[in-house]
C-alpha cells in the first residue's frame, strides 16, 4: 500500500476535537450514504466511537435538484462515548442548493460548509426554490460560516478527462472527491475505502481506477490549495478492550434471528412483505439461508404473518418483520397467535404514522398497538430495542420469551435506530445463552389422552409439532375448552381462559431481571424514564447533568409487557419522573395507569430523535 | 422380496379411524357431511400416517371441517387457510397438507392468498366447497352467486359477475385443477385420490348443496332426469360425449368447440375432443363451459381433473436452492456471522 501522507503541507494546523458531527447531503444520485458509510468505517477503524442517522426522501427518484430529493448521512464520532448522531454538525457537504437549504438550519453557527459550486447554477438554483437571482453562495446568507466554494463535478472531469469513462461514470466519482477532501481534513487514511472500491469494482478495474484516483485528488486539493487553513483530529475513543463491527438496527434484528436459531435449535422461518423501514431485515436475512433460516416474501402482509404462523405451528420458529401499516393489517392474525399460545416474533420497525404517514421517517406511536391493538383481550409481551445494536439482543430475549412461554412477541424499533449504526463489540457465539425448545412427545392427560391446553406450573401449555405419533389435534380460533382445547362457549369457561392466558404473560415476569438505573441513583429529585430508542439521548444528557451536579438519573425499559417487577418501587424512589417519547405520550399512560403515579410527558412528533438541547432543556425547566 | 416383521406390520386404517371424537354439527342435508365420508373412505388407501396429516381450514361452514378428522389441524381465520398452509409446508414439506375452504372464504376474502399459494405451487390439496351462498352468517351472496341472486344482503338481485373458480385457478397457473359433487361419491373419491396423487397445488372445487340458503343449486348437475344433459364426465384420452342416450359429443372446429348429435350430424365418436390433461389451451376452454357460450350455445357443465401439470413445487425448490447453496458457499459460523467481514480491534 502506498504511503499516502508523505506530502502534508506542513504549515497547516491540526486542531484536535474530542467530537466532530458531519452532514453528507445532496441530490438521490450523489452517493452521499456511500462516502458518508465510506467515512464512517474509517472512523470506526480508527478507534472512534460513533453513531450514524442516514435520511432518505421517502421519493425514490424524486425530481433531481430539488429539496424532495435530498438524501443526507450524518455521523458524530469521538474520542469519547458517543450515543446518538448529533444535533447539530459542525461540517455540512452540500452536493446542491437544496441541499444547502434543507440542511443548513442544523448547521453549527461558525460550522463549516463545503459546496459543489457546480450545483448552484441557475437551474439548481431554481429547483432548490431560491428567489430568481438570489444564490446564498453568493449573497452574504452564509456570513459567519466558514464556506467551501468547490467546483468539485470541473475537477473530477479534470482528472478523468482521458479515462475511457463516459461522462455520466465521470461525474459519478464526484462523491469521492469530496470524501478524499474529507479525509485530508480529518486526518484519516484512504486506505481502507481504496480497498473498498477495489472489492466493490472488482470486476471493472476501470471504474476502480476513476473513484480511487478521483479520491487521491480530493484529498491532494486539501492538501496543496490555500483553501484550507485547519485540519482536525479526533482522537481515538477509550472504549472497552474488544473486536468491533459497525451495525445497523435491521442488521442487527436479522443476525438476531440467525442467533436465535443456532440457539434454538429450530428452523427460522420469515414471512415479511416489503415494506419501508423494514425491508432490509428481509434482505439481510435472506442472505443466510444456509443457516437453518427459510425467508418468504409473501403476496401480503397478512400472507407474512399467516405462514409464519404455519412455519411455527409446523415446529419452526416463525418471524414477520413489518412496519405500522403492516402492523394494522397482521393484527387478525396476531390475536389467533394469542389464541393458539404457540411461539411467534413480530418484529414491528416503527415509522411516522398514521395511514401512510412518514415512512422513512421514525416515530415510536405504536406502543399502544403493540399493547392492545387486537380485538378482545390479547395479552402479548412486547420488548423495545434501546439502540441499533440492542436489536440483537432484543430478538434473542424475544425468542426466549416467546419459546419458553408458547406466545406471540412483539419487539419495537424504528427508523431511527433500524437505519442508523453504532459500533458493536459482538459477542461471542459460546457466550450467548441457549434456547430451550421442549417438544413434547407423550401424551399428558388420564388414559393416555393428549390434552393440548393443559398448562404446567407457569401457565405455559405444550408443543407438539405434526408428525407426532399418537398425539394428533386440533387447535383454532374459536373459544377452547380449558385442558382439552375443544371449542367452547360456556360462559365460566371464557373467563378463566381469558384470565388463564393473562396470567401467563403477568408470570413471563418471573424470568426478567429487576430493573436498574442506567445512570443515576436508585433514589433522587428525578428521573428520566426512557423506552425504546430514546436511549442514546437521554443518556447523553443526564449522565452531562450528573457530571455538572444534578440529582437525575436515567431509567430505560426494554421489557413493556410485562414490565420489570420492581419497576413501581423503582419509579417512587423519585420526587419528578419525566418521560419523553417520540408519540403524544403512550408509555407514560401505561405507566400512570398502572402505578398510579404522577408522571410528566415530553413529546416529540417531527419525524426526528430528540435532540440533545432539547432534552436538556426540558429536565432542567423541571428539575428547577 | 421385502421382509415385513411383525413390528412394521401396520393394520391398514380405516375410515372410522379419521374421524375425531368431535360431534358433527352441520345442518341435516348439508352436502358437508357427504364430503367429510369421501375424504374419511380413501383416505386409508392413501397409507400416509394420521400424524402426518394436517387440515388448515379458514372461517365459514366448511371450515369446521378440520374439528372432524383426527388427524392435526388448525381452525384458522377467515381467508387465510392457503396462506397459513404455505408456511406449515415449507417448514415442514413431508407433512400431507389440505386445505378446507368455502367460496366466501377462498375466493372473496382469502382470494389473494388462493392465486398465489397456486402460483407458486406448494404441494398442497386445496378443497373449495362451492355452495354459491354465505351459510355461516347466513344467507348473503357469495361471490361465486349467479348475477340476479336474491340474497340477504341483495334483496333485488346480486349486480355482480361470479368467479368462474376453475377459470381463476388455471389463470392463477394452478397446477391441477378438477371439479366434483357432493352428490357423486365415487366421482369425488376419484377426484380426492387424484389431488392426493398430484405433486403440487391441487385444486378441486366441490359443489356442495346447502340446503338451508341455497338449495338444489346444483341438482341440475346431479339428479337424473337433468344429470346426463346439463353435466359432462371428461376423462384423460376419452372423448367428450354426453346426453341422455350418450348420443352427444363436442368436437372441435378450429378452436371453437361444438356440440353435435352423432346419430343426425354425421360425425362419429372418431371425430371428438379427445380429453387431455396436459393441454392447457383446451383445459380454459373446458373451464369456460361455465356461463360462456361458443356460437350462441351454451355447454354442459364439465366434472372430472381438467388440468395437470408437473412442475416444481415452491418448499422443494427452496430446499434444493438451499442445498446447492451451502454446497457451494458452506456453512458459515455463528461466529462469523456475528463478526461480518469488517471489524476492527480496541486494544
Amino acid at each position: 500500500m502506498e504511503i499516502l501522507e508523505s506530502n502534508f503541507r506542513p504549515n497547516v494546523p491540526i486542531i484536535e476535537a474530542d467530537s466532530i458531527v458531519i452532514r453528507f447531503s445532496g441530490d438521490s444520485g450523489d452517493g452521499m450514504q456511500l462516502t458518508g458509510n465510506q467515512f464512517t468505517d474509517t472512523a470506526a477503524y480508527l478507534g472512534n466511537d460513533l453513531s450514524t442517522f442516514p435520511e432518505f426522501p421517502a421519493e425514490i427518484r424524486a425530481p433531481i435538484g430539488t429539496t424532495a430529493g435530498v438524501s443526507g448521512f450524518q455521523v458524530h464520532f469521538g474520542s469519547k462515548e458517543i450515543f446518538t448522531p448529533g444535533d447539530e454538525y459542525d461540517v455540512l457537504v452540500a452536493m446542491n442548493a437544496a441541499a444547502l437549504k434543507v440542511d443548513l438550519p442544523r448547521l453549527k453557527k461558525g460550522g463549516v460548509i463545503i459546496t459543489n459550486t457546480a450545483g448552484f447554477d441557475k437551474k439548481n438554483l431554481n429547483l432548490a426554490g431560491f428567489a430568481e437571482g438570489v444564490n446564498p453562495l453568493e449573497n452574504g446568507s452564509l456570513d459567519g460560516y466558514t464556506v467551501h466554494k468547490i467546483d468539485v463535478t470541473r475537477f473530477t472531469k479534470e482528472c478523468l478527462s482521458g479515462t475511457s469513462l463516459g461522462m455520466k461514470d465521470i461525474e459519478r466519482c464526484k462523491n469521492m472527491f469530496v470524501l478524499g477532501l474529507l479525509f485530508w481534513m480529518f486526518d484519516e487514511p484512504m486506505e481502507y475505502t481504496i480497498t473498498f472500491i477495489n472489492e466493490k469494482f472488482a470486476k471493472k478495474p476501470e471504474l476502480a481506477e476513476a473513484n480511487i484516483k478521483t479520491l487521491k485528488a480530493g484529498w491532494n486539493f486539501g492538501d496543496h490549495t490555500e483553501m484550507f487553513t485547519t485540519r482536525f483530529k479526533v482522537a481515538a475513543a477509550k472504549l472497552p478492550k474488544g473486536v468491533y463491527r459497525n451495525i445497523s438496527g435491521n442488521q442487527a434484528t436479522a443476525i438476531g434471528l440467525v442467533a436465535a436459531s443456532e440457539l434454538s435449535g429450530l428452523a427460522m422461518f420469515l414471512g415479511s412483505y416489503p415494506i419501508t423501514p423494514a425491508s432490509d431485515i428481509l434482505h439481510e436475512l435472506s442472505k443466510y439461508k444456509t443457516n437453518n433460516v427459510k425467508t418468504f416474501q409473501a403476496e401480503d402482509e397478512i400472507a407474512a404473518v399467516c405462514a409464519a404462523i404455519g412455519a411455527s405451528y409446523a415446529g419452526g420458529l416463525g418471524v414477520t418483520t413489518t412496519s405500522g401499516p403492516g402492523m394494522s393489517l397482521k393484527t387478525e392474525a396476531i390475536g389467533m397467535a394469542t389464541m393458539l399460545e404457540i411461539p411467534l416474533l413480530i418484529v414491528n420497525v416503527q415509522r411516522g404514522g398514521p395511514s401512510t404517514g412518514l415512512p422513512t421517517k421514525t416515530e415510536q406511536s405504536d406502543l399502544m398497538m403493540a399493547m392492545y391493538g387486537r380485538h378482545g383481550e390479547a395479552p402479548l409481551p412486547v420488548i423495545a430495542a434501546s439502540s441499533p445494536a440492542d436489536c440483537f439482543n432484543t430478538i434473542l430475549e424475544a425468542s426466549r420469551i416467546a419459546i419458553e412461554y408458547m406466545t406471540p412477541v412483539i419487539c419495537l424499533t424504528d427508523g431511527y435506530i433500524a437505519n442508523g449504526t453504532e459500533p458493536w463489540r459482538f459477542p461471542a457465539a459460546a457466550d450467548l445463552a441457549p434456547i430451550k425448545v421442549n417438544f413434547t412427545t407423550e401424551a399428558n392427560g388420564p388414559d393416555g389422552k393428549f390434552l393440548p391446553y393443559k398448562r404446567d406450573e407457569r401457565g405455559v401449555r405444550p408443543w407438539v409439532k405434526p408428525g407426532t405419533k399418537g398425539l394428533m389435534h386440533r387447535i383454532g380460533g374459536l373459544e377452547k375448552q380449558n385442558e382439552t382445547g375443544n371449542v367452547a362457549y360456556d360462559a365460566p369457561n371464557h373467563e378463566l381462559m381469558t384470565r388463564l392466558r393473562a396470567e401467563k404473560i403477568e408470570k413471563i415476569a418471573d424470568t426478567i431481571p429487576l430493573i436498574k438505573p442506567d445512570s443515576g441513583n436508585e433514589t433522587g429529585k428525578m428521573v428520566v424514564l426512557g423506552w425504546g430508542s430514546t436511549s442514546g439521548a437521554i443518556k447523553t444528557v443526564v449522565r452531562e447533568l450528573i457530571d455538572e451536579g444534578h440529582d437525575v438519573a436515567h431509567v430505560h425499559l426494554h421489557h413493556i409487557n410485562p414490565f420489570p417487577k420492581n419497576l413501581g418501587e423503582l419509579l417512587k424512589g423519585y420526587d419528578k419522573i419525566l418521560i419523553p417519547e417520540m408519540n403524544s405520550g403512550q408509555l407514560i399512560n401505561l405507566i400512570r395507569a398502572k402505578y398510579l403515579l404522577p408522571a410528566i410527558g415530553y413529546s416529540k412528533m417531527q419525524g426526528l430523535p430528540f435532540t440533545t438541547v432539547e432534552l436538556k432543556n426540558k429536565i432542567l425547566e423541571i428539575i428547577k | 422380496m421385502s421382509i415385513v416383521t411383525e413390528q412394521d406390520a401396520v393394520p391398514k386404517l380405516t375410515a372410522k379411524d379419521f374421524a375425531s371424537n368431535q360431534e358433527v354439527k352441520w345442518c341435516p342435508g348439508c352436502g358437508d357431511y357427504s364430503i367429510l365420508k369421501q375424504v374419511q373412505t380413501v383416505f386409508p388407501d392413501f397409507g400416509v400416517p394420521k400424524e402426518d396429516i394436517v387440515f388448515i381450514s379458514g372461517i365459514g361452514c366448511a371450515a369446521r371441517f378440520t374439528y372432524y378428522m383426527d388427524t392435526y389441524g388448525m381452525h384458522s381465520i377467515h381467508g387465510r387457510a392457503a396462506a397459513i398452509a404455505s408456511g406449515v409446508k415449507a417448514q415442514n414439506p413431508d407433512l400431507s397438507v389440505w386445505v378446507v375452504s368455502g367460496d366466501g372464504d377462498a375466493l372473496s376474502i382469502g382470494g389473494n392468498h388462493f392465486i398465489h399459494l397456486m402460483r407458486k405451487n406448494f404441494n398442497v390439496n386445496y378443497l373449495v366447497f362451492n355452495n354459491q351462498i354465505y351459510g355461516l352468517t347466513k344467507g348473503q351472496y357469495s361471490p361465486t352467486s349467479e348475477k340476479g341472486k336474491v340474497a340477504k344482503s341483495t334483496p333485488f338481485g346480486s349486480i355482480e359477475e361470479p368467479f368462474n373458480p376453475s377459470e381463476l385457478a388455471l389463470g392463477a397457473k394452478s397446477t391441477f385443477v378438477a371439479r366434483s359433487l357432493d352428490r357423486d361419491p365415487k366421482h369425488m373419491q376419484m377426484v380426492l385420490r387424484r389431488a392426493h396423487e398430484h405433486v403440487g397445488t391441487s385444486f378441486v372445487e366441490i359443489y356442495q348443496n346447502c340446503p338451508v340458503f341455497n338449495d338444489a343449486a346444483f341438482f341440475a348437475f346431479s339428479e337424473k332426469d337433468t344429470k346426463k344433459e346439463q353435466a359432462i364426465f371428461v376423462e384423460h384420452g376419452k372423448p367428450l360425449i354426453f346426453g341422455n342416450a350418450e348420443e352427444k359429443g363436442i368436437r372441435f372446429d378450429g378452436l371453437t368447440p361444438v356440440i353435435v348429435d352423432m346419430n343426425t350430424s354425421g360425425y362419429s365418436v372418431n371425430d371428438l375432443w379427445i380429453h387431455d390433461e396436459g393441454d392447457k389451451t383446451k383445459a380454459n376452454i373446458l373451464a369456460r363451459f361455465f356461463d360462456s357460450t361458443f356460437n350462441g350455445e351454451y355447454f354442459p357443465r364439465p366434472f372430472g381433473v381438467f388440468y395437470q401439470e408437473d412442475r416444481s413445487t415452491y418448499e422443494i425448490s427452496m430446499k434444493e436452492q438451499i442445498e446447492e447453496l451451502t454446497e457451494r458457499k458452506g456453512r458459515p459460523s455463528l461466529d462469523a456471522i456475528l463478526s461480518g467481514n469488517k471489524t476492527w480491534t480496541i486494544l
